[in-house]
């Protein structure tokens, strides 16, 4: 056991993925000599040699394009992509081809590639370092949807990711790399060294995909929420005094439905969070399923916090970002119903 | 201001719309094609630097003279049994896809697309390679399966998505797979597989192995950024892949002008990234083969990736979608001044004494009629009619490597609909 902040929880699991399994390698902007800019992937170049671990050129399509063909080789490919607002130009690799490939070729060929993103808001990364493009894979069939809210998380379902033989995307919200973040932008961050999910072990583990984890057990409302928010929701519950259940959804697809109506069955109240925008976010998908299958133990209508359907702002990120305030109105208004 | 005195004695600036020379009702004009003579071109050592080269991505390099003989250093001198494989195996394309065109005119599929003219551009490169080498091919490569042996009743069950289709119908006609013979399954979205071979050909590199990856796509596809992508990729890398450009000039309706033709060639595109380029005959099947033998070599021997343009003519429509004669000349594809890649190797074989009209007629037939059994046995594996010929589940299976809950409850809906729809 060891102590670790997200960025060591990550590579620690790809030490030991790439200690583990010789057709594991990863390539990307950065991350090959210098380590990546944000350290993920420190040291391991020098550990496993330039054919395991190299930098790219500035392409996301043809980081994503080269990992299919890779996969369709043989080898296990984690590419990064430095952030998720660069994901684009890799777009149709990701749904074209990864997410299609064991679907046209009747299982032929596979793309058992994870590609890593750091994603999400509260570092004032203005417009094109902030976003949370999670709905675009979670509307895609064919790809899973991986985002953790700890380290301890972080490693387990990393690995699991890195095994698993369909093509996952794997968000990081970079602003919990350091410490949970409660969405008080001015109060100094914990460091995951005070947590208990800052725990964590150095060989190797896994967390199963398609497994919620219940951070906080409660009776009154359930609380939906994946990576910062996890942390930011349960600051507000706990500020409002409310026994709420929240649950990290850890993976987006395939999502835990049954811990989902398990909870919303026991609470009869369901408020979902995320940093993404409002419209077409994962949000509408969740208050759907949420209302299909748990109508009639709803005691309020379901409430989203999301982001506003607005490009990410620069100066006013504290105004744009679904903080204290905004889940507190929520929470106040679902709970008088 | 005072920038608008200086400018206003400048014409206004125009934008140029490139126009092909040949429209519906004209002449055909084919005075910009310039054919050199066969024979003439150098054939560089397999491991030459691609800045002494650059002069093969503009020339053409050929074989096969007017008089149907092969000269030149780049003569790959087959040996009977070789030419004959070839020969036959264009036919044999050829033969497979005018059978099938009409299959898809009744009404026993809904797609399909020939490759007539080009049967060179896919037949050669396969001999060249080994059978382990991946190919990573367009949709107008089925000469590749043909040459590795793929039975030809496998392919028109994939066009008939019938209950032996082996993709269980989920694939639109002529997207077949076969991971057997080293055939990438086939994307509808253009160019896609291009940084996918340098990615497979990099794995390749990085296990250590000897295989080695080749790419097709057409003129008008080099325009999408994945082109631009894997050739980076491609020499960045040093990847053992061969890319091929198929230059058939036209890009279901838009000319090789929209992709870039007037001013260079495709060869040349090469030159920028540091690559070898060789701009090859595509009509000449031994051009090909010397081509890509040579490229394979290179490739092979850790030397780099190669960008071979095949200039050539396609032939007719684009698809059975689509009707020729409303954008272009209906004379161009018999005056193509490279004539017919299956004509130019049978008049070479003839000359070589080991080939005569007579065994070419005989053999014409003998391809149309195991064509015909082909389709008459897939037949009974049924045509794409109502298209009900897998088991409704299997339309869920393969999205993932284990169904999740989701698609599972969307199973035993379409199953419950099927008693609906469809009481047996």
């Amino acid at each position: 056991m060891a102590r670790m902040n997200m960025i060591q929880a990550i590579n620690s699991a790809l030490d030991n993925m790439m200690e583990r399994d010789d057709n594991v390698v990863m390539m990307g902007e950065d991350i090959g000599y210098f380590g990546g800019v944000f350290r993920a992937t420190a040291g391991l170049q020098e550990k496993y040699g330039k054919t395991r671990v190299f930098d790219t050129p500035i392409s996301e399509c043809g980081i994503i394009g080269a990992a299919v063909g890779m996969g369709a080789y043989g080898l296990r490919p984690v590419p990064e992509i430095q952030f998720a607002d660069y994901i684009y130009p890799g777009i149709d690799q990701l749904i074209s081809e990864a997410a299609r490939l064991r679907y046209r070729s009747a299982g032929e060929f596979i793309a058992p590639m994870t590609v890593r993103s750091p994603f999400g808001g509260g570092i004032f990364g203005g417009q094109t370092h902030s976003q949370s493009p999670e709905s675009m894979f979670t509307h895609v069939s064919g790809i899973k949807t991986v985002i953790p809210s700890t380290p301890y998380d972080a490693k387990g379902l990393l690995i699991a990711s890195i095994e698993d033989n369909d093509p996952v995307i794997f968000f990081e919200p970079k602003r919990i790399y350091n410490g949970p973040f409660d969405g008080y932008y001015d109060k100094p961050v914990q460091p995951w060294s005070k947590h208990d999910a800052g725990e964590v072990p150095d060989d190797y583990y896994r967390i199963e995909l398609g497994k919620a984890n219940i951070v906080r057990e409660g009776a009154d409302l359930t609380v939906l929420a994946y990576g910062t928010m996890v942390h930011v929701a349960l600051g507000v519950i706990k500020e409002h005094g409310i026994d709420a259940e929240v649950i990290d959804l850890r993976t987006l697809v395939p999502l835990d439905i049954e811990t989902i109506e398990k909870s919303i069955e026991k609470t009869g109240r369901c408020l979902i969070v995320h940093e993404a925008t409002r419209t077409s976010g994962f949000g509408a998908e969740l208050s759907a399923l949420v209302q299909e299958r748990c109508f009639y133990h709803l005691e309020a209508p379901i409430e989203r916090v999301t982001g506003f359907d607005t490009p990410y702002p620069h100066s006013l990120e504290w105004a744009y970002f679904p903080g204290p305030v905004r889940i507190g109105e929520a929470l106040d208004k679902i709970m008088k119903d | 201001m005072s920038g608008e005195s200086a400018k206003s004695n400048l014409p206004p600036l125009s934008l140029h719309v490139p126009e092909p020379r040949s429209r519906p009702g004209d002449p055909v004009d084919f005075s910009d094609v310039v054919i050199p003579e066969a024979g003439k071109q150098p054939r560089p050592a397999e491991n030459a630097d691609p800045k002494d080269m650059t002069n093969l991505s503009y020339d053409l390099v050929r074989v096969l003279n007017e008089g149907g003989e092969a000269v030149g250093p780049w003569d790959p001198k087959l040996s009977e049994k070789q030419l004959l494989k070839m020969l036959r195996d264009m036919a044999l394309t050829r033969a497979f896809d005018e059978r099938l065109y009409r299959a898809q005119r009744q009404g026993k599929t809904s797609f399909y697309m020939k490759c007539r003219g080009e049967e060179a551009t896919s037949i050669a490169p396969a001999m060249a390679l080994d059978s382990e080498d991946m190919v990573f091919p367009s949709y107008r490569q089925q000469g590749i399966l043909i040459s590795r042996g793929y039975p030809l009743v496998e392919m028109v069950n994939q066009i008939y998505s019938n209950k032996g289709d082996k993709l269980k119908g989920r694939q639109l006609p002529i997207m077949y797979c076969s991971r057997r013979l080293n055939f990438f399954t086939i994307s509808g979205n253009l160019a896609t597989q291009y940084p996918q071979a340098v990615g497979w050909a990099m794995a390749s590199a990085i296990k250590g192995d000897s295989r080695i990856a080749a790419v097709w796509c057409g003129e008008g596809s080099t325009a999408e950024s994945d082109f631009h992508a894997a050739m980076t990729f491609g020499t960045v890398y040093n990847a053992p892949c061969i890319f091929n450009v198929v230059n058939n000039q036209w890009a279901i309706s838009s000319f090789s002008g929209f992709a870039g033709a007037e001013r260079t060639t495709f060869a040349a595109r090469a030159i920028g990234y540091g690559m070898a380029g060789l701009r090859v005959d595509g009509n000449d099947a031994l051009a090909v083969y010397a081509a890509t033998q040579w490229a394979a070599h290179r490739a092979r021997t850790n030397q780099g990736p190669t960008l071979i343009e095949h200039f050539t003519y396609r032939a007719e429509g684009h698809s059975t979608s689509d009707d020729p004669s409303a954008y272009r000349s209906a004379d161009e594809a018999v005056e193509w001044p490279l004539g017919d890649p299956i004509e130019r190797l049978k008049r070479h074989m003839i000359g070589l004494g080991i080939w005569d009209e007579e065994r070419h007629v005989a053999m014409d037939e003998e391809l149309a009629n195991e064509v015909k059994a082909a389709t008459k046995q897939a037949e009974k594996n049924g045509i794409l009619g109502h298209g009900l010929h897998q088991p409704f589940e299997t339309m869920f299976e393969d999205v993932f490597e284990e169904l999740p809950w989701h698609l599972r409850e969307q199973s035993e809906q379409a199953i419950r609909e099927r008693e609906i729809k469809w009481p047996e």
